[in-house]
């Protein structure tokens, strides 16, 4: 099928607003019915960072906060397998082969299986989900990320009783990720990065695997093909490039926790009230949007999603569960 | 025609004050440009650092650098070079006190407690104050020649902080504070070498004291 490029005069300033409109309905009430399947088929020529996805559907959650600049979004990028400069990413990341592309599933599951990239688009539908994303590094950015609910896929995986953690690992190929590099010559990580959640943080609504962002395929330094968005802990949790998730009756030992036990928790949700060894977490600047003189703006609890996760996390002590 | 002395005094030394103010109009050339990236602070922050860092282990070679071509008109910058580091600290202090801090005083406090880096780097600017203050002429013949020395010898230790401020504010990628660190051993390490080679051994073991 062809992917034509978006033209440069809008369809609504040709055609009557109305019937544009109406236009519009009846092609997201038939792309509904064909949903998955149609993106699907799309596949083969959209396989390529920065092409646009087809029947991506409003979700729910998104914020009213002004999104950050597709450039920003693209350039500022802390993904330390491309190297640990956050310019380094785009640059490092061009040539990354996003495509073919699998993910192989397994541990506590009655379902394990190997996704080729198109499954997960064959299965389900893509929503746009304009979250903010809080980085440990006291700076924060807003993204239309266009993914679907990670729970969306466990539930078919069918989780067993002992499944109680899921692990994810990124891609570990130190030839096309130079920051992978061993010794000094890499950016200091034991690699592959792995990260990982709860089950049920897993099964959040919230929780998604994102494979784009302003309704284009994810450029290869945003984490393509690819990726988890746990919108309410810091940006380090939403583990990129992932191949490979295991669901685990015990706690996964994440890559930033092995780097730093006392500075990384397993948790890291966003939470103004328990400091960074090395960041005030207080406090944020938002990028794109302050002035170099105005001064940061407030860190909300959760990044502000407080209210649909704060249950999770009842009776525990967050200080100790950082 | 300019004697030697002139031509320090009128040509070297106002080329090397051009030259010194540069990184700091390239980086007011690239605030008015929009070049700062999408985080400007953090860009200010780290280049303004970075030339910290530079100046200092600049001023420490001077001596390593005497001693080894045996051009002793080098000790005539020496001053200048000292001055820009403590200057580019002032720049590096003052834009995370406003731009950063935006001076709520009490997040300042904080940070310099609870923060071990910068309780070092901020540890070190204050340390470079007293050099500054004590840099001119009158102020070495005030102090004399022996106390001033003692006193300047502080830059070893505000190197050294200067390092670790930098070491212990990256999260696992070291090698760039590393190579700072390197070349700051390196300076250290001849001074040491330089000294055990020159004074008789008799002294250095400390019969003669």
């Amino acid at each position: 099928m062809l992917i034509k490029k978006p033209a440069d005069m809008l369809a609504s300033e040709i055609t009557p607003r109305e019937i544009y409109q109406q236009r519009r309905r009846f092609l997201r009430e038939v792309a509904a019915v064909a949903a998955a399947g149609a993106s699907a088929a799309l596949l083969p020529s959209m396989a390529a960072a920065g092409q646009k996805i087809p029947n991506v559907r409003k979700g729910p959650f998104s914020t009213g906060d002004k999104p950050t600049s597709y450039q920003d979004i693209t350039s500022y990028n802390n993904f330390y397998e491309f190297g640990s400069d956050k310019k380094d990413p785009a640059r490092n990341a061009q040539n990354f082969r996003a495509f073919p592309w699998t993910v192989d599933i397994a541990g506590e599951i009655k379902k394990p299986a190997k996704y080729q990239f198109e499954d997960f688009l064959k299965h389900f539908p893509l929503e746009e989900r304009i979250y903010r994303l809080r980085c440990v590094e006291a700076w924060s950015m807003v993204v239309p990320w266009v993914g679907f609910p990670l729970r969306d896929l466990i539930r078919r995986l069918e989780p067993t009783s002992r499944a109680k953690y899921v692990e994810f690992t990124t891609l570990h190929d130190p030839e096309q990720m130079p920051g992978q590099k061993p010794g000094l010559f890499g950016a200091g990580l034991d690699w592959p990065y792995v990260e990982g959640l709860r089950l049920d943080e897993a099964m959040h609504p919230l929780t998604i695997l994102a494979v784009g962002l302003y309704g284009e395929m994810l450029p290869n330094q945003n984490g393509a093909p690819i990726r988890l968005v746990v919108p309410w802990k810091y940006g380090f949790k939403s583990i990129k490039s992932i191949v490979k998730i295991r669901f685990t009756e015990k706690q996964p030992l994440t890559t930033w926790m092995k780097a730093g036990p006392s500075e990384y928790g397993f948790y890291s949700n966003v939470n103004p009230n328990v400091d960074h060894p090395r960041w005030s977490q207080a406090s944020e600047r938002r990028i794109g949007e302050d002035s170099l003189f105005s001064p940061k703006r407030k860190t909300l609890m959760f990044n502000g999603y407080a209210e649909q996760v704060a249950s999770l996390y009842t009776g525990m002590d967050l200080k100790k569960f950082f | 025609m300019l004697d030697p002395n002139q031509r320090v005094r009128w040509i070297a030394k106002p080329a090397l004050f051009a030259t010194a103010l540069l990184p700091l109009v390239y980086l007011v050339y690239r605030a008015l440009i929009g070049d700062l990236g999408a985080n400007p602070v953090e860009t200010i922050n780290r280049y303004t650092g970075d030339w910290v860092l530079r100046f200092l282990l600049i001023t420490l070679a001077v001596t390593p650098l005497r001693r080894l071509t045996g051009w002793n008109g080098l000790l005539r910058y020496r001053r200048m070079l000292g001055l820009f580091a403590f200057f580019y600290a002032c720049v590096h202090f003052l834009s995370w006190v406003w731009l950063d801090q935006y001076f709520v005083l009490a997040d300042i406090v904080a940070d310099v407690a609870k923060r071990p880096f910068i309780t070092v780097g901020f540890a070190s600017f204050l340390m470079l104050i007293p050099l500054a203050l004590t840099s001119t002429n009158a102020m070495i013949r005030r102090l004399g020649a022996k106390r001033w020395q003692r006193l300047h010898r502080l830059v070893y230790l505000i190197g050294i902080g200067g390092v670790v401020h930098f070491l212990w504010l990256v999260k696992s990628d070291i090698r760039e504070p590393l190579i700072y660190g390197v070349i700051l051993a390196l300076l250290l390490g001849f001074r040491a070498w330089d000294r055990a080679r020159r004074v008789p051994a008799t002294v250095a073991s400390g019969a003669v004291r």
